[in-house]
């Protein structure tokens, strides 16, 4: 008997020893994929729960329903209904006198100070928006549902607890007992809010809305769309179909995948330097921001818009230079169409990218406290991860909320953006 | 503004100049029969006339543009009195800045004197005759160029040869705009690093151990000299990459070996999607999360155990960091592991392998080049990530090696040295551009050998 | 998937003409080619395989195929492509368990154990059956480390010298140490085709397996690197069971004692290799071997 069939007797004894080691091992293994995945999971379930739930709120709104006395020897003593005159009356005495009817007990200086604080700041704005539109009103008077201080907003929705000693409680005891007359007359109620889509920024949580920030954004994507769609098909149009192979083309391949993978950071350096202090252009324009997000979501378009080329098959060019159509028009009438979709795949992927991007846009001021909406791209105004970015920074409880509800904005349009994508993908698919 | 005026009648003119392009052309030939006769479309010959009558405009037109402030700057200055000239570029650049405030009815600070009253008139003059100049020189440049494209055509003329070059040089100068943007990131921040290197040596910055770039603003202020040690960042960069690494890899590597080696095809269906919704957070919701979800949970934590954690932790940072690469490094594994030929598979199968040993031992080794090629990608990544640290790392530049105290990142520094209010040429601000100059060649040496060494790997298997 | 048409069945006698129209991509249930000719028993069986059908999703790729494979004997698998050889090969040592879609029916023995059956181990079985593939596939790493694999993971040594003797062996065998045996750190990737297919049967060997399958082993190989691994079948025989799918009917005229020869998914005729190539009793074996198709 030769050693090899010793061997193989050998085998089966030798490999069933080790066998349950060998499972146990598999199974570990295994057991640690699946741990693996789970965990990425659990990242993602927690992530969005923790933001969804500390978001949602921020939807509605606390107001207070106040009888409000339109007093025209506080609005227009003089009766002329001048509107220099309207828009600088005091409406925020009125809603403190109406606090003051409601609560007469209140007398000493400190508490009636905490008194007017339950109501918004901005509550007389709307008192005063209201007036302008309709200057009847001033001597009549009627029942207003208006905006709540954040800190009692943040009450009604339970994020301050109201059983813990008032020491550690932002709303103080007297404060508290107001509310909760208010609540037993159904005079404080949620609504949907309105303001935090429509609304600029503010220091006042209760005020402040994403409605710049949106437009900001908005602005800076059309810009960033219309530089770096037609740049970006035209450079991968140009390397996948012209360029001959050598150096040059080379050289500019290597660039454009180092670029892809170049801290954003490092593009805010360069607008900085580039473009604002080189070329003079604003400080905190989306035409600059824009620019700058064009630079960085280039390579993701050209790469995508090259697969794209790439899966045209030669066929196709081969068929229409047949009928002697020249190198340009077969890429212009043939080439270019079918390959479309994927372009479009492509640069909608980079949008959302350049959508959710920060840093680089921090470099070239676009963090700045601006209330008013951003009416054009030289504007100007934030975007929306840096407005969640600067409230994130914000100490008041009220702000974690919006930037929550902010992030879910944002993540809203990130999704839109990408089933989009899939759509496309799955729609214009085609096999060859 | 009047240059948008102007591009409008300019697109007006190329308007006009391709309707008489294609008109002639085909008058040329006797009427839109004979268009046989021509060489190329008549709307090749419309899209020649065009591009005469635009494109050299165009050219002046941007090039003015770019120049007209240069040299209407550097008329004023030297129309200014001595005193003014003499004065510092920093102080001058106010000057200046003033006067084209007043020049724009703006608001100045400080007081109008008559000499700047004086020069912003002659500033207000010398913008309107560039203006009325620039009019009149590309108007004419556009009707002569219409002209001269409506002489060339004729029935033998290659309208479309001469329209296709100029899309293909258009086409060409949109890839070269790649190499733009590297060269303009090489120079922007080369430049301003080489101002700051005259003031901070180049060997302190590379090895010193102390950061703290607060530089007196009075000379008689107390102890902030500054100091730039880039080390410290460094370590900082470092020991936030490496526990976000800690965390990527392992999860990533083997949620991708699960993922492509044992899920059934509907629980990978499901998950992968699942887990690539990672890849498209922006950063600034790990940032939020990092700061105010999983910094307290670990803070809180770790004084339970009894331990000192800072608020700021690297830990924290790391850790979300992690999370946010975990996705990356699952997509590329997943591609290269992907890529090991079946037949590999097959081999170790039909030996008796078990999966994991196959995994272990054969598919893993093979594909090792790809998997270290993307997680160098990964710290490349990892190093050059700024909003999760900015939000969630700290300020103060700590030399330690502790997950749990607050570190600072090259990343948080150039943004808080650059946000906000920023004297110019201060070594505050041009140290930011050095630790940009220092971030992008760190990076880029990650990124070509990661590039390198995945395409080797590619080219390996095809 | 499967279409019953009992009118176009073609008899054993049909002529030529009509078969090409009657075959259709689907195997007929109706048996148009009536069970299989010839003897599928072996005297000494290491592995029976009996009523054997394998399906791809829905689509049938064996039908009903049984078949001997006796101890210390080349069994060759012929047909003209497609016809379900590979997929019977694959079946002898489970391989087919890593495509999600093949379903395996039937019963397939080895020494007495159905292979099939729910409480064996693929791991042993795939110990005691090794298997070489069409394409050679070592290992991206060394020649050594290729040979050693199997023992490794199987734990077949306990010494390093041991494990050496066992690489040496096998190379030996496989007619590879002469060439490599001073270069045994070099990877198996940089190997000429030939050495690196028998580098794979060393591979097999060094596991010490009752039964090796070949599948297509010489088809990537040029005609001198094929004559050599055909020297070596020849030699394993005396002690391995060997199951070899060819495309070519000389090869199989060479190295194998039995031939089965297999057509669209059956089993159409099995005998001696030399009755087989002499007098082929089934039409379409005559058809196949004479050149008419393949």
């Amino acid at each position: 008997m030769s050693k090899l069939e010793n061997n193989q007797a050998r085998t089966i004894d030798r490999v069933n020893a080790t066998l349950n080691q060998r499972y146990g091992r598999e199974r570990r293994f295994r057991r640690f994929g699946f741990f693996a995945v789970l965990l990425g999971l659990t990242f993602v379930g927690l992530m969005f729960l923790s933001i969804i739930g500390k978001g949602y709120s921020a939807f509605q709104q606390t107001r207070l329903l106040l009888d409000i006395e339109y007093t025209e020897s506080v609005i227009d003593p003089s009766g002329e209904r001048d509107p220099a005159v309207l828009s600088s009356a005091n409406y925020a005495g009125l809603i403190k006198s109406t606090l003051r009817a409601r609560y007469p007990e209140v007398k000493a200086r400190k508490e009636k100070r905490e008194l007017y604080g339950i109501v918004s700041n901005g509550a007389s704005l709307v008192l005063r928006e209201r007036v302008m539109a309709n200057p009847d009103l001033i001597g009549s008077s009627e029942q207003l549902w208006l905006p709540a201080d954040d800190d009692i907003d943040m009450l009604i929705k339970g994020h301050i607890d109201r059983s813990v000693p008032e020491s550690e409680r932002r709303i103080k005891d007297n404060v508290l007992a107001w509310i909760e007359t208010l609540e037993a007359d159904h005079k404080i109620e949620k609504f949907f809010n309105l303001t935090f889509l429509t609304g600029g920024d503010s220091r006042e949580p209760e005020l402040a809305g994403i409605g710049g920030a949106v437009m900001g954004s908005l602005y800076t994507l059309i810009v960033t769309l219309l530089l770096s769609f037609p740049i970006g098909v035209a450079s991968a149009v140009y390397l996948e179909e012209f360029a001959p192979r050598n150096r040059w083309t080379d050289l500019v391949e290597v660039n454009i995948n180092n670029l892809a993978a170049v801290p954003s950071i490092v593009f805010g350096l360069l607008g900085l330097a580039v473009f604002i202090n080189f070329f003079g252009l604003p400080r905190s324009a989306p035409l600059v921001g824009g620019m700058v997000l064009t630079l960085m979501t280039l390579p993701t378009i050209i790469i995508a818009s090259r697969a794209a080329l790439k899966a045209v098959p030669p066929s196709i060019r081969e068929a229409a230079l047949g009928v002697g159509a020249s190198k340009m028009q077969t890429v212009f009438h043939h080439v270019l169409p079918l390959a479309m979709p994927g372009m479009l795949t492509g640069t909608i992927i980079g949008m959302a990218q350049a959508l959710g991007e920060t840093a680089p846009l921090l470099m070239i001021g676009m963090v700045a406290f601006i209330v008013d909406i951003p009416g054009s791209a030289m504007d100007p105004s934030t975007v929306l991860p840096v407005q969640i970015f600067l409230w994130a920074d914000s100490p008041e409880r009220a702000f974690m909320e919006k930037t929550s509800a902010a992030i879910m904005v944002l993540l809203g349009f990130l999704i839109v953006m990408n089933v989009l994508a899939v759509i496309l993908r799955k729609r214009f698919e085609r096999r060859w | 503004m009047s240059n948008t005026l102007l591009i409008i009648i300019l697109l007006g003119l190329m308007g006009l100049a391709y309707r008489l392009g294609v008109r002639r052309s085909q008058k040329l030939v006797g009427g839109p029969g004979g268009v046989r006769g021509l060489h190329s479309l008549p709307s090749y010959y419309g899209f020649f006339t065009a591009l005469w009558c635009g494109l050299p405009a165009l050219l002046v037109l941007l090039l003015w543009v770019s120049l007209q402030g240069g040299v209407i700057r550097d008329l004023v200055v030297s129309d200014l009195p001595e005193a003014v000239r003499a004065l510092p570029e920093a102080q001058l650049g106010l000057v200046i800045n003033d006067i084209q405030n007043l020049a724009q009815g703006n608001i100045v600070s400080g007081e109008v004197s008559p000499e700047m009253e004086r020069a912003s008139e002659h500033y207000k003059s010398l913008q309107q005759t560039s203006y009325a100049a620039l009019f009149v020189v590309v108007l004419s440049l556009a009707i002569a160029g219409l002209s001269l494209g409506w002489k060339l055509i004729s029935p033998t003329y290659r309208a479309r040869n001469r329209v296709e070059s100029a899309i293909k040089w258009l086409l060409v100068g949109c890839s070269t705009i790649a190499i733009f943007t590297t060269l303009g990131i090489v120079l922007s921040v080369l430049f301003e690093s080489i101002r700051f290197f005259q003031i901070i040596p180049v060997s302190e910055f590379l090895f010193g151990l102390e950061w703290s770039p607060q530089m007196a603003i009075r000379e008689d202020q107390v102890g902030s000299s500054g100091a730039f040690g880039v080390i410290p960042l460094f370590v900082g960069t470092l020991l936030i990459a490496l526990i976000a690494m800690l965390v990527a890899v392992p999860i990533g590597l083997m949620s991708a070996i699960y993922l492509s080696e044992y899920a059934g095809s509907r629980f990978r269906a499901y998950a992968k999607p699942l887990l690539e919704i990672l890849a498209g957070i922006p950063t600034v919701v790990y940032g939020f999360f990092a700061a105010l979800t999983v910094a307290p949970f670990i803070r809180n934590n770790g004084e339970l155990l009894g331990l000192d954690v800072s608020s700021e932790s690297a830990l924290a940072a790391g850790l979300v960091m992690g999370i946010m690469i975990i996705p990356f490094i699952s997509s590329l594994s997943d591609d290269v592991i992907n890529a090991v030929p079946q037949t590999m598979r097959d081999a170790s199968l039909g030996i008796g392998a078990t999966h994991s040993e196959t995994v272990k031992k054969v598919i893993l080794p093979a594909a090792l080049p790809g998997i270290v090629g993307g997680i160098l990608l990964a710290v490349s990544r990892a190093i050059g990530e700024t909003m999760i640290v900015v939000m969630a790392a700290g300020l103060s530049a700590n030399l330690t090696a502790n997950p749990l105290q607050s570190v600072t990142t090259v990343t948080v520094q150039i943004v808080t040295l650059l946000v906000g209010d920023q004297e110019f040429d201060s070594p505050k601000t041009l140290a930011a551009f050095a630790l940009g100059l220092l971030l992008f060649v760190v990076t880029l040496i990650l990124n070509v050998v990661a590039l390198r060494v995945v395409r080797k790997y590619r080219e390996a298997y095809e | 998937m499967l279409s019953v048409t009992p009118n176009t069945a073609v008899g054993v006698t049909a002529p030529a003409g009509v078969f090409a129209a009657g075959f259709g991509p689907v195997v007929d249930e109706s048996r148009a080619i009536n069970g299989t000719v010839g003897d599928i028993t072996a005297t000494d069986p290491r592995m029976t395989a009996r009523n054997v059908n394998v399906y791809y999703g829905d689509k049938l790729a064996i039908n009903n195929v049984s078949l001997d494979i006796g101890k210390n004997e080349v069994v060759a698998l012929i047909g003209p492509s497609g016809c379900g050889k590979s997929t019977f090969l694959r079946c002898l040592n489970r391989m087919n368990d890593t495509i999600d879609i093949c379903r395996v029916e039937g019963e397939i023995k080895l020494d007495e154990q159905n292979i099939y059956d729910r409480s064996l181990d693929v791991v042993p079985l795939r110990a005691q059956v090794g298997i070489v593939f069409q394409k050679p596939n070592p290992f991206p790493k060394s020649i050594y480390d290729n040979v050693a694999y199997g023992p490794r993971i199987h734990g077949l040594t306990s010494n390093k010298s041991e494990l050496d003797d066992i690489v040496e062996e096998s190379l030996l065998k496989a007619g590879l140490w002469d060439e490599v045996k001073d270069r045994l750190e070099e990877t198996g990737t940089g190997l000429s085709g030939g050495q690196q297919q028998r580098l794979c049967i060393a591979r097999t060997i060094a596991v010490a397996p009752e039964v090796i399958l070949m599948d297509e082993p010489c088809s990537a190989l040029d005609p001198i690197a094929t004559a050599r691994v055909e020297e070596l079948i020849d030699e394993l025989r005396e002690q391995y069971t060997i199951v070899i799918v060819t495309h070519s009917m000389q090869q199989a005229a060479r190295v194998s004692q039995r031939t089965a020869y297999f057509h669209l998914g059956e089993l159409v005729e099995v005998g001696k290799t030399d009755d087989i190539f002499t007098n082929p009793r089934h039409r379409l074996t005559e058809d196949y071997i004479t050149g008419r198709f393949g």
